[in-house]
């Protein structure tokens, strides 16, 4: 029963089908995140970032994906967060968008798992704005809160120049 | 003949594909008689090739196919039932068809059979189910293409030999087929791909000492060469196509503009990518439009000058260093550079100091800049508010760069030069900062590389710009990590003994810079990708590329970066010229004007338009006579009347003064001088009117250099001292007076106005809105209607609707005063024939004595549509 997900999360994505029940789950700082599976395109670890001068300091450089170039977010940058210490190396979680992919780095990805449309609730109101307007909405797990990223706002970064 | 070719070739390509479907759709139609929609495909098949035979003037075929066409008719509107005979001649039908298109496509000709005998046929099935209407229709058409059945029988043999002659060679149909563009550029990419993974290879190779593997990525590296070439070839086609549809782009425009040019092409057959075909496309047309329209003249003044009467336009295409150049050229009126300059000082784009230190070919280049427009108008036609900046910026888009030069007289050459492909560039690698950057080899000059004691004897600076001098000219340095901000600026380039400096020269928009690098690597084939959408707002990078080990380097923008460093100025020009516009919008009604600021009597501030002032002179009272109870002065030759202007204001007399000052006024031929008591000043302001309430000789108040000062109305005051003086003016030459309306309800603007006229010997009559202006027409003839657009009660939109409603007045050509490029858009549209500023006292008097003079000469305007810039 999809529908009854979408109806019991106003403001959660409409692409709400049977199959997003699925979410890769990943880290960033202390927080947990989900993405549904169909916009994740792969999970990769470290790669090669080539730097792109003058642009917005949210974007960690640019990736070759089997040819094809990747623009890298930090999310941790991008969620207002602590820089990552020195020496951890951040993974990708690249996700489809209609300008073609773009990776999210995070710190350590987590499993694929099945989520119960019934904890679902939106995020509280009263958290930092920079975070609050990509999450949809969380998932009360019995040990943790998984937050379902809004993948599309998380890749809009402010234009350069 | 070209562009005949090439509806030929489709036209064949079509029909094969539709008759090939046809036979399958037979054989399907006689399992399944009543398939409606089957039968209207076939219907369909023959409609169309009926339709493009009729078009083609291929008689016979369009006759033979009309007839089969009414034969499915009736059995389409289920008149009657499908035998085996319809489809039988049916199928006879198509085999025709196919042989006499074998024949067109051989000899460009119909074959000579002839189809009397099948067309028989034909008629005898319709006849046989009484579908009269439709058979009587038909009867009269093939009389005349028939002839006799036993030549026919003749002809046919000889028309097969021909088909079996033709046999060995394979049809256009079977040697082509029909690829979707997205799979070719899916190919493209995947080339793309494979060069990149070839570059990775041969690195390897250098790394290994393996001849077996040596010699395999040899080959392979042969393979992906010759791939990338056939693939590229695929996506490759001639700029003829583009070109075809400008000898009648040619024809139509220069009819419209009473024109005669003639139009050549060299190159046809250059081939170019697809995708750079089309971007082109409408600069092209442009560029051509422009040539045509303000390049050649008319064939009375190219007479004038000695040239044939016709223009030459020639078109011309040729590859050269991997790049495909084209050149447009006219034998037209040519661009005087002078004048390029006057018109960009004019419109703010350099400073008189700058436009005398520039090249010819720099001021040329000022032709490319926004709001800039060299023609003294801007046609209907070549106009539209798009300028040759757009031409430029569409051409640079594709990484070409477009020049022009021209002579005055002798004509102008466009020249363009772009790249074959967009996909794959060459392109030098250099290295900043630690990381590789690839800079397009388009832009590319030359290499320098500068040693220790070279280093700090050959860089100098000019007021903390570094500067090389290369061969003898200055060469502005832009280090690219400071421009990328990837260091700071100023830190780690003092000038050591041991250091090296590596300066790239690039030509970015005609300016060259020198750009210092770390370090150059080495030439490389790029493919170009895009970049993602959150970094396309930096102008400095074209894109990015993947290098021989797989990683992502940045592809500079050297056009983006230059502006960044400021090495050219475009941005800076695009502002002032952005700032002006957005000045006009917001002065609307006011403008800067330059006028001649003086004292009469106890008014110590009027001022008049300097444009309208002859002469400004010092005379001694002693020279001043008396002749015709007027004062007058002797003055070359001719006598000058005076006219004391604090009498005709009613200001108190002011204390004598010797010498006397006076401003002088002239229409051309005569004279009238105005003694005011002291000139103060002459200001380029703009005019802020504060008060428009009128007192004799006065139009009204404005704001000149932060204080009120009067216009004088030179009318009133020249008709004060003579008041025959406008009246006369027809003066010596046979001409008769032109007579303009002019509607305007500022009386100040309208006092000004008429004044220039009359000054300009127009015959001026008045009317303060459309209303009234729409009496005054049924009053008058005039020659031009001269309307601002802001008005009462009838604005100048629904001025203009109502006379090019009305039959009679429609002729009168309309020139609307607005220097807003909206509402020159709406005006055209709404049908004005001109457009000028209120300010631009020259050029609208030029439009104006055009337009009445063209009405005079051969009452034939409307439809060529000029309009001032």
């Amino acid at each position: 029963m999809s529908s009854t997900t979408i109806a019991a999360a106003p403001g959660s994505s409409a692409s709400g089908g049977e199959q997003s029940q699925q979410y890769t789950t990943f880290y960033v700082a202390e927080m947990f995140f989900g993405v549904e599976v169909l916009k994740v395109q792969e999970v990769l670890r470290y790669q090669q970032m080539t730097p792109v001068p003058l642009a917005p300091p949210v974007i960690s450089g640019l990736i070759n994906l089997r040819g094809q170039i990747v623009t890298a977010i930090d999310l941790r940058r991008r969620l207002g967060l602590e820089p990552r210490e020195g020496g951890l190396m951040p993974l990708n979680v690249v996700v489809r968008s209609d300008d073609g992919a773009v990776s999210l780095l995070v710190d350590e990805i987590g499993d694929v798992v099945e989520v119960n449309p019934d904890l679902y609730e939106p995020p509280p109101e009263n958290m930092l704005e920079q975070a609050r307007e990509m999450i949809r909405g969380v998932y009360k797990f019995p040990d943790r809160l998984l937050l379902v990223l809004a993948t599309d706002l998380a890749q809009q970064v402010e234009s350069a120049n | 003949m070209d562009e005949n070719k090439e509806i030929l070739h489709e036209f064949l390509i079509e029909s094969y594909e539709n008759l090939g479907r046809l036979d399958q759709e037979f054989v399907a139609l006689e399992r399944t008689p009543n398939d409606h929609g089957l039968l209207s495909s076939i219907f369909r098949t023959f409609h169309t090739i009926k339709g493009t035979c009729g078009f083609l003037n291929f008689g016979k075929l369009e006759s033979l196919s009309h007839l089969a066409e009414n034969l499915l008719s009736q059995l389409r509107e289920g008149e009657r039932e499908l035998t085996s005979e319809i489809v039988t001649v049916l199928l006879e039908s198509v085999d025709a068809i196919k042989r006499s298109l074998a024949s067109i496509e051989a000899t460009s000709q119909e074959g000579e059979e002839s189809f009397g005998e099948l067309e028989g046929k034909l008629r005898r099935v319709i006849d046989q189910k009484g579908a009269k209407p439709v058979a009587k229709e038909i009867v009269e058409k093939p009389q005349a293409a028939e002839p006799v059945p036993l030549q026919a029988a003749e002809a046919r043999e000889a028309g097969r030999e021909e088909a079996v002659v033709e046999a060995g060679r394979p049809a256009v149909a079977d040697s082509n087929i029909r690829v979707d563009v997205a799979l070719l550029d899916k190919l493209m990419n995947l080339v793309g791909e494979l060069v990149l993974a070839r570059n990775q290879i041969l690195q390897f190779t250098t790394l290994r000492e393996d001849a077996g593997f040596a010699a395999t990525s040899q080959r392979l590296n042969l393979i992906t060469t010759e791939l990338q070439a056939g693939v590229m070839k695929t996506r490759m086609q001639p700029i003829g196509n583009v070109w075809n549809k400008l000898p009648r782009v040619v024809r139509d425009l220069s009819a419209n503009c009473g024109k005669q040019v003639a139009i050549e092409m060299e190159g046809a057959d250059t081939e170019l990518d697809k995708t750079i075909i089309e971007a082109i496309r409408d600069p092209l047309t442009h560029i051509v439009r422009n040539a045509v329209d303000h390049g050649v003249e008319m064939p009375n003044v190219r007479t004038s000058k000695g040239k044939p009467p016709s223009g030459r336009l020639y078109l011309r295409a040729f590859h050269e260093g991997g790049q495909v150049n084209i050149e447009i050229s006219d034998d037209g009126a040519g661009i005087a550079v002078d004048k390029v300059k006057r018109k960009a000082i004019q419109n703010g784009l350099i400073t008189t100091e700058q436009a005398e230190r520039m090249s010819e070919r720099e001021a040329f280049r000022l032709i490319f800049l926004p709001g800039f427009s060299t023609a003294e108008k801007v046609t209907s036609v070549s106009g539209r508010g798009v300028g040759m900046d757009v031409v430029r910026t569409n051409i640079e888009k594709i990484g070409g760069v477009v020049d022009l030069q021209s002579r005055v007289d002798r004509g102008t050459t466009i020249k363009i030069k772009i790249p074959l492909t967009l996909a794959i560039i060459p392109a030098l690698v250099v290295t900043s900062g630690g990381e590789r950057f690839a800079i397009p080899q388009v832009s590319l000059l030359e290499l320098v590389r500068l040693e220790g004691e070279a280093v700090a004897r050959s860089i100098e600076r000019i007021h903390g710009t570094p500067v090389y001098r290369l061969r003898g000219n200055l060469l502005p340095l832009v280090h690219l990590n400071e421009v990328l901000e990837t260091r700071r600026p100023g830190a780690g380039h003092g000038s050591t003994a041991d250091e090296v400096v590596n300066i790239v020269v690039l030509q970015a928009d005609e300016r060259q810079f020198g750009l210092v690098v770390d370090r150059v690597n080495d030439t490389e084939e790029i493919v170009v990708k895009p970049l993602g959408k959150q970094l396309k707002g930096i102008s400095a990078f074209a894109g990015a590329t993947i290098m021989g080990d797989g990683r992502v380097a940045l592809i500079l923008d050297v056009l983006g970066l230059a502006q960044r460093a400021r090495v050219v100025s475009e941005r800076r020009d695009q502002n002032v010229i952005e700032e002006r516009d957005q000045d006009r919008l917001e002065q609307a009604g006011e403008d800067r004007q330059t006028l001649l600021l003086f004292r009469a009597g106890v008014d110590d501030r009027l001022c008049v338009p300097l444009a309208l002032v002859a002469r400004l002179e010092e005379f001694r009272r002693s020279q001043v006579e008396w002749a015709g109870g007027q004062e007058v002065i002797q003055y070359r030759d001719q006598i000058l009347p005076l006219v004391r202007l604090h009498e005709v204001l009613g200001l108190g007399a002011p204390p004598e003064r010797d010498p006397i000052q006076v401003v002088v006024f002239s229409d051309g031929e005569r004279r009238i001088g105005v003694v005011v008591d002291a000139i103060i000043d002459i200001v380029d302001d703009t005019v802020k009117i504060t008060n428009e309430a009128r007192r004799r000789g006065v139009l009204g108040s404005a704001v000149v250099g932060g204080k009120v000062t009067d216009m004088i109305d030179l009318h009133e005051v020249i008709t004060a001292a003579d008041p025959q003086w406008f009246e006369r003016a027809s003066g010596g030459k046979a001409q008769r007076r032109r007579r303009v309306l002019l509607v305007e309800d500022s009386s100040f603007f309208r006092g000004m106005l008429k004044t220039q006229l009359e000054m300009a010997r127009f015959r001026v009559f008045e009317a303060t809105d459309g209303q009234e202006a729409l009496e005054k027409l049924a009053e008058h003839s005039v020659d031009v209607v001269l309307t601002d657009l802001e008005m009462p009660r009838l604005d100048g939109f629904q001025l203009v609707e109502r006379l090019r409603q009305d039959g009679r007045l429609g002729q009168v050509p309309l020139v609307a005063m607005t220097c807003r490029p909206e509402e020159r858009e709406r005006g055209l549209s709404a049908g004005f024939t001109e457009f000028s500023s209120k300010f631009d006292r020259q050029g609208m008097l030029e439009t104006l004595e055009r337009l009445a003079g063209a009405v005079n000469a051969s009452a034939k305007v409307g439809n060529e549509v000029h309009v001032p810039v």
